[in-house]
């Protein structure tokens, strides 16, 4: 369990890092999200993995951490207004700037070539 | 248990709350309930200074837990000192808000109170993960502020901002996550205890965890690699905003002070003195490169936005010596440093909104409106700033110079603060001789006049700096003893074994 949890919080975590990186902002949305679901199980985990415990001392013998899951909550719920804010300002953005790069408009000229290309593959 | 602690956090909110209900109300009403609050929260943050004078720690628990298992808030010399210290600044940036630049978003007040209570909250917290909660409360206020009168320039600048804040916060909760994982406890003085315990495979975990943390805080006071964001989005924001935003980094360096001598001190064991052997180079590569910003400046609120940077570099360099004299010196010119910063983005708004289209372009323009007044009053925040005779920022420089020992470090301290006072000045004397004294001929559209609270509000904040000068004796006496709070953390410890409060008239008859 402790390698398949680990896959996951790792593949999400690249994953996010990846689409942060992009130029436009929808996949730098996509990519905050991915990232804060790997950081919310990371969390998670530093309570240590167990199955089938009560976050509750003495009903048994062992029992799960509870802070780490009033942690995550916490995180889930920031985050979840981070990115609903995030979102807003991306569409302003597109609103405003008639383009969605993350450096807003460019004086972007493609070069002849290319857009020769672009127009024969049409 | 005293309940003042908790009055810089509940001030600030209940106002707030109070003008989310307000707003259809006339503006002046709000205005006035607005400021209130604001003058309230600094009698507050003036009854903890005096409470916390006496060099002794009070500590408030939330819920009446003991403090390892509960969240506290823990009142010092030096929260009271940054409790100050924003609450002075919060009152006269909002009366110049007041003077105008409220309008056009009916929220702003709600939002610049929301934003003090994120700071406050922040100087108060004992707690690591309630400081996260703190940093993004007082982030999602200053989303909000920094987008406050619109104009599409302030968007994409706005976007970076948010996006590298997420980014932050990310990596905070990560470091976080590390550190509970094996302290099994996010209690400031309760991980005091346990990091020294820390051995073998784990230590690597915490010192992963550490590591991280201070880039976030980095991140947050921008320090050189983490700041290329902050020129743009502080020039774009409005002044009142821009100016409140001058604390901002010094959160930043606030936890820096507040964790590592505190957790990473000098009995941390092999975790001592954490990641200060990498502040010390980055912050005089950020002063340097701060300055050749500021140089480079096309507009003085850039300028002023850059020496922003200045004064993260100029203020981390005597921190990473690790030293009591350091320390203080430093805390001695965050003071100086914060207030000077936030006149002179006043300063620089009053001087676009009376120069018709060239605003704070540093061009030659007609003669403006008010050019004795604002001259004067750029005059003083320039020379603070640049750090010289007589005023505040001189004071400051000039104890971080005495603070450290010969050696090394001492000759690239003086080498690089001195050399970079002197290219501030020659950037501050360029803006100031193009902007006041080349004055073309032509015709200036009728600018507005200036009203009183704006030109009251910036005139008194500029002078703050002469009343530095009047009290360095005091002050530096504070910081000496905030210093030597700081690095001794058993008093910090401490707190652990406070006492929770018993009810007198415990419940008859428990609920099983």
């Amino acid at each position: 369990m402790e390698l398949l949890f680990a896959l996951v919080i790792g593949a999400l975590t690249a994953s996010g890092v990846y689409l942060l990186l992009r130029a436009r902002t929808f996949p730098v949305i996509m990519g905050l999200t991915l990232l804060s679901y790997g950081v919310n199980l990371f969390l998670f985990a530093s309570g240590r993995l167990a199955t089938g415990q009560q976050p509750v001392i003495g009903t048994t013998t062992s029992y799960s951490d509870p802070l780490p899951q009033a942690l995550v909550l916490t995180a889930i719920v920031i985050g979840f207004a981070m990115t609903a804010f995030l979102v807003v300002l991306s569409l302003r953005n597109l609103a405003d700037n008639e383009n969605d790069h993350v450096d807003g408009p460019r004086e972007e000229i493609l070069p002849e070539s290319k857009q020769e290309q672009e127009a024969s593959s049409k | 248990m005293t309940h003042w602690l908790i009055a810089p956090i509940l001030i600030p909110l209940l106002g707030g709350i109070l003008q989310v209900f307000m707003g259809y109300a006339p503006i002046s009403l709000r205005r006035t309930l607005a400021i209130a609050t604001t003058v309230l929260m600094l009698v507050s943050a003036v009854v903890l200074l005096a409470l916390a004078s006496d060099g002794s720690y009070r500590a408030y628990a939330f819920g009446n837990w003991q403090p390892p298992f509960g969240i506290v808030l823990v009142l010092d010399r030096l929260a009271a000192l940054m409790l100050v210290l924003t609450a002075v600044l919060g009152l006269f940036c909002h009366i110049y808000a007041s003077g105008g630049a409220d309008e056009g978003n009916r929220q702003f007040h709600t939002l610049f109170l929301f934003q003090l209570m994120g700071l406050n909250i922040a100087f108060l917290t004992g707690d690591l993960f309630n400081l996260f909660v703190a940093f993004e409360v007082l982030l999602i206020a200053s989303y909000g502020l920094l987008m406050h009168g619109g104009g599409t320039t302030r968007t994409v600048p706005g976007l970076h901002y948010v996006t590298l804040n997420l980014a932050g916060s990310a990596l905070f909760l990560i470091s976080v996550g590390m550190i509970y994982s094996v302290t099994g406890t996010l209690n400031m003085a309760d991980l005091a205890v346990k990091i020294p315990q820390v051995s073998g495979n784990n230590l690597n975990l915490v010192k992963a965890g550490g590591m991280m943390l201070l880039v976030v805080f980095g991140l947050k006071a921008a320090i050189l690699p983490l700041c290329f964001w902050l020129p743009k989005a502080y020039a774009r924001a409005t002044a009142p905003v821009a100016a409140l935003f001058a604390v901002m980094t010094k959160v930043g360096i606030y936890a820096i002070v507040r964790i590592y001598p505190l957790i990473f001190g000098e009995g941390a064991g092999e975790l001592a003195n954490l990641g200060m052997d990498w502040l010390f180079p980055l912050a005089l590569v950020t002063l340097s490169m701060g300055v050749i910003g500021a140089l480079g400046a096309d507009n003085l609120k850039t300028l002023v936005a850059w020496q922003v940077i200045i004064s993260v570099g100029t203020l981390l360099a005597p921190i990473a010596l690790g030293s009591e004299a350091g320390l203080s010196a430093a805390l001695f010119y965050l003071v100086s440093t914060t207030w000077t910063v936030a006149a002179l983005f006043l300063v620089s708004e009053l001087v676009a909104s009376q120069r018709g289209t060239a605003a704070d372009s540093i061009v030659t323009a007609p003669q403006m409106r008010h050019r004795t007044f604002l001259s004067v009053l750029f005059l003083i925040g320039a020379v603070a700033a640049a750090g010289l005779p007589p005023l505040g920022g001189f004071f400051g420089k000039l104890l971080i110079l005495k603070a450290v020992e010969p050696g090394t470090q001492m000759a690239w301290l003086w080498g690089v603060l001195l050399a970079g006072g002197f290219f501030t000045l020659i950037a501050y004397s360029r803006a100031g001789s193009i902007v006041f004294w080349w004055n073309v001929d032509g015709h200036l559209e009728t600018p507005e006049p200036l009203n009183n609270r704006v030109a009251i509000s910036t005139g008194i904040l500029t002078c703050l700096t002469l009343l530095i000068v009047i009290l360095a004796g005091p002050l530096s006496d504070y910081t000496r003893a905030t210093a030597e709070q700081l690095y001794d953390n058993r008093g910090y410890i401490n707190i652990l074994q406070t006492p929770v409060h018993v009810p007198q008239n415990p419940l008859v008859g428990e609920v099983n």
